[in-house]
């Protein structure tokens, strides 16, 4: 129907802020490459062409290019997935962790880290199959218990036991880095997230990730504004309310599985950036949900260029810098809004 | 002639607790039945049980066909429900609320195919005299207001039969009169028909034409309105004479 998208210029807009942010995250670090020299390098290696002597290639491709692509990737699935969340179970509070596959994810990752699972030839290839295999795991595990006790999925039935099987895997997590000796400093490091040393075979699976799990959400826009506005309306206006849930829920999952696996589970993004998005766009979803990629991915390349540069040469961990960042600037927005409206 | 809605010993139990029990009806063209009773006879249950909401056993037909057998969208270009309530969280305007209603008739999978839409959800906005606010925020509307929204994307969804949880329940006098005033109007075309459920027997009194008399869930009595509420039937469903209550309230509807 008429004026429900994103105008033509607004997507212009957004697109443009998000290359921008890239731009100025590829050439800000530890050493400081000037922007023409990026896009030189970017264009002529785009068609083949020799990149002039001078231009810190490796830097720009192999190191912050790669990083600054999975920085985005990452902010954009955790921060659609909020919005989808946020709809789908009428409740703003709610997030892709909401539904407990984050923790799940964490679980499998420490658990490799703890225990040294290791894929020959890939130093982080184990902890993320092992995070993806246990979101998957828990997926199964969360919607089995939820049809046990419900058969027609009721909402409070699935927040509760994502609630409940979250503090589970926290708990399991908890005891086995009280277990894990000298390797506590690297699991505590990637239980508060880091995209440092990440490479492009992240991208592509994160890439892919996002066109499949987001698409599949960004199709459901129309049925997620009927979950928004109540369930038993959307299953009167004949939304098939069963299976629009079962869908958005593994297609919410494999994004957070995913997500998790590369960056570690990082707190806050999916949470804050739909509530400031709904604040500028409105609540409906087919504006929000592409509203929000774009702000997540924008808002997490900040987060992750202040992570790395703030105190440098000490990185810090990006979960760290989300949290912080959104909950003050979260605060702020709210009060704000509350005294104007 | 084909029944509108036909109801067979639709029984519907949550756990030991029979809230429906053995209940048959009928529905017809141009027919306003209203669903009356005290407080836990089973009407809402009856209402979710048509609207496929929750599980029974026993036959519901639609048009001459199991209802089960309707797919989602295609139960709800038949059948429409106003429940007596709506809490919104998120701020949708007006218009955005209404639109929603065109879901059932638009093709999934590449969206648009509904031609006649945007005309049905103006028809709607003004049917309900909600024109002037349709970009104003669900959430600054008032009880009245909110639920006239929702009759809005009722009309807009198209369906040829109502089902009407209590819609002016909590509503001001006023209102609940603006409420059923536009639902008659609706009614007047033909190939439609209403099922709803009231409280106030003056109201069921004053707009139904059928009624069915419930209690615990078994059907009391059913038939034209008159050979339902009668003092009788009323005595012993209510253990009160609510006819003569009844028959002084029923002036408040027929007022100019």
């Amino acid at each position: 129907m008429k004026n429900e998208r994103l105008s033509v210029r607004t997507c212009l807009l957004l697109i443009l802020l998000l290359m921008g942010t890239m731009l100025l995250c590829v050439c800000v670090g530890s050493v400081f490459i000037p922007p023409l020299d990026t896009c030189t390098a970017l264009w002529n290696t785009l068609w083949g062409l020799e990149v002039p002597a001078g231009i810190s290639r490796n830097i720009i491709l192999n190191i912050r290019l790669p990083r600054v692509l999975n920085v985005a990737l990452v902010g954009a699935a955790l921060s659609l997935s909020g919005a989808a969340m946020q709809g789908l179970l009428r409740n703003p509070l709610a997030d892709g962790s909401t539904l407990g596959v984050s923790s799940g994810a964490s679980l499998g990752a420490v658990a490799a880290l703890a225990f040294g699972v290791t894929i020959p030839g890939s130093a982080y290839g184990g902890t993320m199959l092992m995070a993806m295999v246990c979101a998957f795991l828990s997926l199964l595990l969360i919607l089995f218990l939820a049809y046990a006790l419900d058969k027609s999925l009721a909402t409070n039935s699935i927040i509760l036991i994502g609630v409940i099987f979250s503090m589970f895997a926290s708990s399991v997590i908890s005891l086995i880095i009280s277990f894990a000796g000298e390797k506590v400093r690297s699991i505590t490091f990637w239980t508060m997230g880091s995209l440092s040393g990440t490479g492009y075979a992240h991208t592509r699976i994160l890439f892919m990730a996002m066109v499949l799990c987001g698409g599949v959400i960004l199709r459901c826009s129309r049925e997620l504004n009927a979950f928004a506005i109540g369930e038993d309306n959307a299953r009167h206006i004949g939304v098939n309310v069963r299976r629009v849930k079962l869908i958005v829920l593994v297609a919410v999952s494999v994004l957070i599985g995913i997500s998790v696996s590369v960056s570690g589970s990082i707190g806050f993004v999916g949470l804050v950036v739909p509530h400031m998005t709904r604040m500028l766009a409105g609540p409906n979803h087919r504006r929000l949900l592409p509203a929000s990629m774009f702000f997540g991915a924008i808002f997490l390349l900040l987060a992750d260029l202040a992570a790395r540069t703030v105190l440098s040469p000490i990185e810090l961990p990006i979960g760290v810098i989300t949290s912080l960042v959104g909950a003050a600037a979260f605060v702020a927005i709210f009060y704000h809004s509350r005294k104007a409206g | 002639m084909k029944h509108m809605l036909k109801g067979n010993s639709v029984t519907v139990r949550y756990g030991s607790h029979t809230a429906v029990d053995d209940l048959s009806f009928t529905l017809e063209q141009g027919q306003w039945l209203m669903l009356v009773g005290p407080n836990g006879a089973g009407k809402s249950t009856l209402i979710e049980a048509i609207a496929q909401g929750v599980p029974y056993t026993g036959r519901i037909e639609l048009e001459g066909r199991d209802a089960r057998a309707y797919k989602p969208a295609q139960l709800a270009r038949k059948v429409g429900v106003l429940s007596q309530r709506h809490s919104v969280n998120y701020a949708y305007t007006v218009e955005e609320v209404v639109q929603l209603g065109r879901y059932a008739h638009t093709r999934r999978l590449f969206g648009g195919g509904d031609d006649e839409g945007e005309e049905r959800v103006e028809q709607a906005l003004e049917r309900t005299g909600l024109n002037g606010m349709r970009r104003a925020s669900v959430l600054t509307l008032s009880g009245g207001e909110l639920q006239r929204v929702f009759l809005a994307q009722l009309f807009a969804q198209a369906p040829q039969v109502l089902l009407l949880d209590e819609p002016a329940n909590h509503l001001d006098l006023v209102y609940q009169k603006q409420i059923f005033s536009i639902i008659r109007e609706w009614l007047a075309q033909p190939g439609r028909a209403v099922l709803s459920v009231v409280h106030d027997l003056s109201l069921a009194r004053a707009y139904g034409t059928h009624a069915v008399l419930m209690h615990h869930g078994r059907c009391v009595s059913q038939g034209p309105l008159d050979g339902v509420l009668t003092p009788e039937n009323l005595q012993q469903v209510y253990g009160m004479d609510v006819y003569g209550w009844m028959q002084s309230l029923l002036k408040k509807w027929q007022a100019p």
